[in-house]
């Protein structure tokens, strides 16, 4: 973690690529850990941070990838997953970036893992103290769809003036009869900020309340980090008579069996064939390997 | 002291609302709010006229805490019977106070009204920012305060958009009522609609003025809507008030010579 990132010797090269230790040099990753200890002292707010050009776009995790290049030392092991998922794409690509560019151990367990960058899920499995979880962040301010002024929503978070957010939880139940956000569900953290928990579905939300490791948030085209500090208090906004609620499903996982996991539809055949498994990879394997499903019948 | 703040301080309210002393807001010579006094009793309504340019708007946005003025101040006795330096207190307690106990109603309803999400949640976004936290009471709200100014209540969840600029109007006085302001500013609200529906307008505020209690302060370059809904008259020009009084005495009985020329250019069908 951290404590051998500052032990790491900031000359020393990665002697395979010709880069600095992750990618980024030392400077800017002092930068960043200043903006990451204001973020964790302030539960919520938003840090501007001078976001660095990563080797990908704008939007396939650059923010995720700064942060945790800055946070990964060589004891780390790290987990990247993408949708819940630890085999796409944009998983495995940032996950053998850092494998190239850190020579830090890799993993697909949540278990194992010391740092998880994450993009739209939390882990199935839940997180103990001393891991952290990196979130990849499109759009960090939740008051933007309905404020466009940077310098208004800045205010509007100094002084907790939120009405607009429930203005947007009453279009929805005006509209559909019940709250239709699924996803960036806005949440209040520790009592004063309101915080867009990236595009995770609200079905994650009551995972981030209380949690023993720290979460971390980076939006790299925004330029903004945020944070959630272990065992912090955050609500999910709602209505004395619209409570929130999370997504439930009829069906339970295809391969695991498990009915209490967030799970993915996927259509079979194109003859109306679909069935549903679980999105997050690692923890419907270890599901299926420990056998969970023989247990169940 | 004017009859109708007599009749305040007899009542026991013996506390002008908005107290305004040597306001200046210059842009240049001339140009802006240049030295500007009066007192608003609770339920009067201040009609400010004068000539575009002549410093009405700048005014209003002085008073209405949109605009830090040059020097002056202004003194606003808060429900509690507090004294509030607007310019003194927080901008939090600022902010506050422009979402609670004040209103302000803009000429172009499209300042004033979010005209992304709908009547209701136009309606009940106040309401929201002050910790309503149950749809039903704000649906409730919403469509209550829809029938206060006449409009169809099956139009609760239309965007603004979708209504006439007359609604529109009427919707953001709504808006602005809701949170039951003691306080509210309007900058022309008549303009820009034709005379029908500007009557209709005129007569639900005036209602609206007198069963809520409201003290206003108006800006306006018509005259006939000046007579009609203010009790006390401000006549501006070159950002200084050539001429204060009772609005009946200034426009039957103008005194200075531009409030006369003013009077005497009203068009008469």
């Amino acid at each position: 973690m951290t404590s051998a990132a500052l032990n790491h010797n900031p000359d020393s090269q990665n002697d395979s690529t010709g880069y600095n230790f992750a990618y980024l040099d030392e400077q800017t990753k002092r930068m960043i850990r200043r903006c990451l200890l204001k973020a964790v002292a302030v539960p919520g707010y938003q840090v501007p941070f001078g976001g660095r050009e990563m080797p990908l776009p704008y939007g396939w995790g650059t923010g995720g990838m700064q942060v945790t290049a800055t946070i990964i030392g060589q004891d780390d092991v790290l987990k990247v997953i993408d949708q819940g998922a630890d085999d796409t794409t944009n998983a495995v690509s940032i996950r053998r970036f850092f494998a190239r560019t850190a020579g830090v151990a890799t993993t697909e367990s949540t278990r194992e893992a010391s740092v998880i960058q994450t993009r739209h899920r939390i882990p199935e499995t839940p997180l103990s103290h001393g891991q952290i979880l990196v979130y990849q962040v499109p759009i960090p301010d939740p008051l933007r769809f309905i404020e466009p002024r940077e310098t208004e929503t800045r205010k509007m978070h100094a002084l907790q003036e939120y009405g607009v957010m429930h203005v947007k939880l009453y279009e929805d139940i005006a509209r559909f009869g019940h709250i239709a956000t699924t996803y960036a569900y806005p949440v209040k953290v520790n009592g004063h900020y309101v915080m867009d928990p990236s595009p995770i579905p609200k079905f994650d939300n009551p995972k981030m309340h209380g949690n023993p490791a720290l979460q971390l948030f980076g939006a790299g085209r925004e330029k903004r980090i945020y944070a959630i500090p272990p065992f912090t208090r955050v609500e999910s906004l709602d209505f004395e008579d619209h409570p929130f609620e999370i997504q439930g499903w009829d069906q339970a996982c295809e391969f695991c069996g498990s009915d209490h996991s967030f799970l993915d539809e996927v259509v079979t055949d194109d003859e109306g064939g679909r069935i549903f498994i679980c999105s997050d990879t690692d923890y419907c394997n270890q599901r299926f390997e420990t056998g969970a499903r023989q247990e169940a019948v | 002291m004017t009859n109708a703040a007599m009749a305040m301080t007899e009542e026991g309210l013996a506390e002008p609302l908005l107290k305004v002393n040597d306001l200046r807001k210059l842009y240049a010579p001339g140009k802006g709010v240049d030295g500007v006094d009066f007192e608003l009793w609770p339920g009067e309504v201040l009609g400010i006229v004068g000539e575009s340019g002549s410093g009405k708007t700048t005014l209003l946005q002085c008073l209405s805490g949109m605009l830090t003025p040059d020097s002056g101040q202004i003194e606003y006795t808060g429900k509690q019977g507090d004294k509030l330096d607007i310019y003194k207190i927080t901008e939090s307690q600022r902010r506050l106070l422009l979402r609670t106990d004040w209103g302000i109603v803009h000429q172009h309803p499209r300042d004033g009204l979010r005209m992304g999400v709908s009547a209701g949640a136009n309606i009940g976004e106040r309401l929201m920012a002050i910790g309503e936290r149950h749809y039903g009471t704000l649906r409730s709200t919403g469509e209550a305060w829809l029938r206060e100014v006449e409009i169809d209540t099956a139009r609760i969840d239309d965007l603004p958009r979708t209504f006439s600029g007359g609604m529109q109007q009427r919707l953001q006085i709504a808006r602005n009522l809701v949170t039951q302001p003691r306080l509210v500013f309007m900058d022309e609200p008549t303009g820009g609609l034709d005379v029908s529906v500007q009557a209709r307008l005129l007569d639900m505020l005036r209602n609206l003025v007198v069963d809520l209690g409201l003290s206003v302060v108006l800006v306006t370059h018509d005259l006939a809507v000046a007579r009609l809904l203010s009790h006390q008259l401000m006549v501006m020009r070159g950002g200084k008030v050539v001429e204060q009084g009772l609005t009946d005495q200034i426009l039957d009985d103008p005194q200075h010579p531009y409030s006369q020329l003013l009077v005497s250019s009203v068009l008469t069908p």
